[in-house]
C-alpha cells in the first residue's frame, strides 16, 4: 500500500538561526582561553663569552638560601631594591648588575630580584653561576 | 513660526543580519580558540611587575621546572643535561627560538642556573622567565 506524501514548498526555517549561532558563539567564547605567554625577558650572553670588566663598573647582588638580598655589601629589602639601583644607575650609567643566587635559594626569590631590576630600568644584568 | 517636523524616523534594529554578524563572531572565536596540546607539569608561577608579551607562539618553546626538580620539553622529562641537545635541535631548526622557562616559585636556583648553562651550550640564548602579573 504506497501512500501518497504531498510536498509542500520545502524551506529551512531561518528564525531560529541567530539562535542557533548565538548558543554556538557562546561555547566557543567560554571554551577560548586566550593564553599570552608573558613574562621576564631575558638574554643570556653566549657560551665563552667572557669578558674583563673594570671592577667600578660592577654591582654585585647576592640572593641567599633564606631570600634576603646583599647589594653591593649592604643588605636591602627586596621591594626597595629598584629604588636603590635606580639611584646608582644615576651615579654611573655603565653599571653591570651581576646578579648571584645561592643554590639553594628559590626562584621566585630570583624572579622577584630581576623584577626589580627591570623596575629600575637596568638594561644591563649579568647573571653569575651560583656556586 | 513653527516649523513642523514631522520625520518619524524608523526606530527598528535590522535583525536580517544578525545571524551572518554573529557566524562571523563565531568563526573568530573558533579560529583563536587553541586546545591545548600539551600541559607540562603542575606549577605555581612566580609573579612579577615588568612583564613582556612574547611576540609568536611559533617561535616559543616551553621548558616546565616544578618544584620537585623535574624537568620537563613537550611532555617529556628529562635530567638537566639533557636539556642541551632537546634546545640545541630546536635552536638548528628556529633560530628566532624564545626558550619560556615556565618553572614553579618554589624551584630551586641550582636546576635553574644549570638549565641557563646548558641553554648557553645550546646556544638557546633568548629566555623568558614566565610569570603571572602581580596586582598590587
Amino acid at each position: 500500500m504506497a501512500r501518497k506524501r504531498r510536498f509542500k514548498g520545502g524551506e529551512i526555517p531561518t528564525s531560529s538561526m541567530a539562535d542557533i549561532a548565538f548558543l554556538l558563539l557562546i561555547f566557543f567564547l567560554v571554551t577560548t582561553t586566550i593564553d599570552m605567554d608573558k613574562g621576564l625577558g631575558m638574554v643570556l650572553p653566549a657560551e665563552g663569552e667572557e669578558l674583563e670588566i673594570n671592577k667600578k663598573n660592577i654591582l654585585n647582588c647576592l640572593i641567599n638560601s633564606t631570600g634576603n638580598v646583599l647589594l653591593g655589601g649592604e643588605a636591602v629589602e627586596v621591594r626597595n631594591l629598584a629604588r636603590t639601583v635606580r639611584q646608582k644607575l644615576v651615579e654611573n650609567d655603565k653599571l653591570i648588575i651581576s646578579v648571584k643566587a645561592h643554590s639553594a635559594s628559590n626562584y621566585m626569590d630570583y624572579v622577584k630580584v630581576i623584577d626589580q631590576l627591570k623596575q629600575a630600568n637596568a638594561t644591563r644584568i649579568s647573571i653569575a653561576e651560583s656556586g | 513660526m513653527k516649523v513642523n517636523r514631522k520625520t518619524q524616523l524608523d526606530s527598528e534594529i535590522p535583525t536580517a543580519s544578525m545571524p551572518d554578524i554573529i557566524f562571523m563572531l563565531l568563526i573568530f572565536f573558533m579560529v583563536t580558540t587553541v586546545l591545548r596540546e600539551y600541559s607540562g607539569l603542575p606549577i605555581s608561577l612566580p609573579k612579577a611587575k615588568r612583564i613582556e608579551k612574547l611576540k609568536s607562539k611559533r617561535h616559543t618553546s616551553h621548558i616546565w621546572v616544578s618544584k620537585e626538580g623535574l624537568v620537563s620539553i613537550e611532555d617529556k622529562l628529562y635530567s638537566a643535561e639533557g636539556v642541551r641537545h632537546v634546545m640545541y635541535e630546536k635552536r638548528v631548526a628556529d633560530p628566532q627560538l624564545v626558550v619560556s622557562l615556565k618553572a614553579d616559585e618554589r624551584a630551586k636556583m641550582e636546576l635553574i642556573s644549570d638549565i641557563h648553562t646548558e641553554l648557553r651550550k645550546a646556544d638557546a640564548l633568548k629566555l623568558n622567565y614566565s610569570s603571572k602579573t602581580q596586582v598590587d
